[in-house]
């Protein structure tokens, strides 16, 4: 449904001295997503998930440019096409409810998302009605402005107006840090019904748990780049390939909470060759030499030379 | 000895509590872990004790004495989003140089590199900043460390990071630490060696050590 292969973001910037200067935050990503399917991507902040997800939005600013092909249903996504799918076919649920109308009570909120998908006023309104039953929401939370939910609550209005709409992709950004665990494990059984409903799901988060809990497949993002895309069970069985991957598993407080030293390189000083050669204990002199390419290694993807070993 | 006793909180005379009677305290050096459900007032709880609020009834104490009302206070309070606690306007040298700069070794060891030095908080990433938040609290001032979900925005690598400079700190310099969070492996973790002390749904549970 969703096939992104090569995509690069370039940013114009102007200097002080109204010098143009180019900054690449990604290089390089690929990622697919199939209808019925829950995809998390994963990484540190900084290594493009949220950019990615501003591009399928069609919401990065004007001094953006791209590069590489990203492909919804079969047809070339523009800037222009993503905007006319957003909140439509594409439909993002937001972080928290900031991103909510602060002076609108949510019932009206979510029942606008459904006119807006084409829903007479009347329709859109027993469709929400439904929705809130669906997540147990009592009547009254339609009263209720953004700012008098609780956490619980919150996550499922927010759920709630992605389902309102026919997406077939659903892009969830960061909806678990800081929730309660039960609250966690609801949010994701979410995820996972809007994919059994035949939508295709983009999970972003920086939360290996979570992805684990819900994904089928786990894309990891360095730098802007995609170093690595696993089913989700390579985590626990020991079957990952990339250094980076392995690093962030074994990180977990649950295993051996070491750190790997070092920091992602800064768009402004993207090393030559692999981007995660300072940090990697496998680098050889072949690893400066180029940008590795994605391979195809033990029924996974991976961007690493010495993924084999 | 942080101490919170029989800690009540509401924000105005007809608001319902938001925390209501809790007691608990911190030795130097000790870490203690917090993880209750929503409702608790775990947040509320962690600004009382660093002197953000004042409890309605109550009282906290340092050492038996109360919460000194100006000047650096000793116990600070690390919370998820570290946009609120920065200035915007201010570089990121700045905002480290203000109060008690922290030690070089502080600053390597958190990856703050000299490139961010010249840089405004919103150039910099969620994880970037919370370091620098991190690190303009590890200094010799600091007596107790309230860590409320402190690495919860962060991705794994970046936690265990931040965990091992702090808990580093905290043993060199006797420093006392209350983690508040939902993430139980985490609590388990870095406890682990201290005083364990995980308090669920305000029952403390002594755990094993592991
Ligand atoms: S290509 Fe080389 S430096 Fe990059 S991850 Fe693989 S081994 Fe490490």
């Amino acid at each position: 449904m969703l096939s992104i292969s090569n995509l690069g973001i370039t940013f114009t910037q102007y200097d002080q001295g109204l010098r143009r200067k180019q900054l690449t935050v990604i290089t390089d990503l690929d990622l697919t997503i199939q209808a019925g399917e829950v995809v998390a991507v994963m990484g540190a902040s900084g290594s493009g998930k949220s950019l990615l997800a501003h591009a399928l939005l069609g919401i990065l600013p004007d001094n953006a440019q791209l590069s590489g092909t990203m492909e919804f249903q079969g047809e070339p996504l523009t800037p222009k096409r993503c905007e006319a799918l957003r909140g439509k076919a594409i439909a993002l649920i937001p972080q928290s409810v900031g991103y909510l109308d602060p002076l609108m009570t949510v019932g009206r909120q979510v029942q606008r998302v459904g006119q807006l998908n084409g829903l007479s006023s009347g329709a859109a309104r027993t469709l929400a009605n439904r929705t809130f039953a669906r997540y147990d929401l009592p009547p009254t939370t339609r009263q209720r402005y953004p700012f008098q939910l609780s956490g619980g609550m919150a996550r499922r209005v927010l759920v709630s107006t992605a389902v309102l709409t026919q997406a077939q992709l659903v892009i969830a950004d960061e909806p678990t840090p800081g929730l309660h665990p039960d609250v966690v494990t609801e949010t994701l059984n979410h995820l996972r019904e809007l994919a059994r409903e035949g939508r295709g799901v983009m999970l972003i988060t920086h939360d290996i748990e979570a992805a684990l809990q819900v994904a089928d497949r786990v894309a990891v993002f360095y730098a802007g780049t995609t170093v690595e895309i696993a089913a989700a069970e390579d985590f626990a069985r020991g079957n990952l390939r990339h250094p980076y991957t392995q690093a962030l598993w074994r990180s977990l407080p649950q295993n051996d909470f070491v750190p790997v030293p070092g920091n992602q390189p800064s768009p402004e000083n993207l090393p030559v060759g692999c981007l995660y050669r300072d940090r990697c204990a496998w680098v050889t002199s072949e690893c400066e030499q180029a940008r590795p390419e994605l391979r195809f290694v033990r029924q996974g993807w991976v961007r690493c030379i010495h993924a084999e070993r | 000895m942080l101490k919170g006793e029989g800690l009540w909180f509401r924000y105005g005379a007809r608001l319902p509590w938001v925390v209501r009677d809790r007691t608990l305290s911190v030795l130097p050096g000790e870490v203690v872990g917090l993880m209750a459900p929503s409702g608790y007032g775990k947040t509320t709880l962690g600004k009382l004790l660093a002197g953000y609020l004042m409890p309605t009834r109550g009282r906290v104490t340092l050492n038996k004495q109360l919460l000194p009302s100006r000047g650096y206070c000793p116990v600070q309070l690390v919370f998820q989003n570290p946009e609120l606690s920065v200035n915007p306007r201010w570089r990121i040298a700045r905002i480290l140089r203000e109060g008690h700069p922290p030690q070089r070794h502080y600053l390597d060891a958190l990856g703050i590199y000299p490139g961010l030095m010249t840089r405004y908080p919103h150039e910099l990433s969620g994880g970037e900043l919370q370091r620098v938040a991190i690190a303009r609290v590890l200094n010799r001032n600091t007596r107790y460390l309230i860590a409320d979900e402190m690495t919860a925005m962060l991705d794994a690598n970046t936690q265990a990071l931040i965990w091992k400079v702090v808990l580093e700190f905290a043993c060199q310099h006797h420093v006392g630490v209350m983690a508040i969070s939902h993430d139980r492996p985490l609590l388990t973790r870095i406890c682990q060696g201290h005083t364990i002390k995980l308090l669920i749904d305000s029952i403390p549970a002594s755990l094993a050590k592991a």
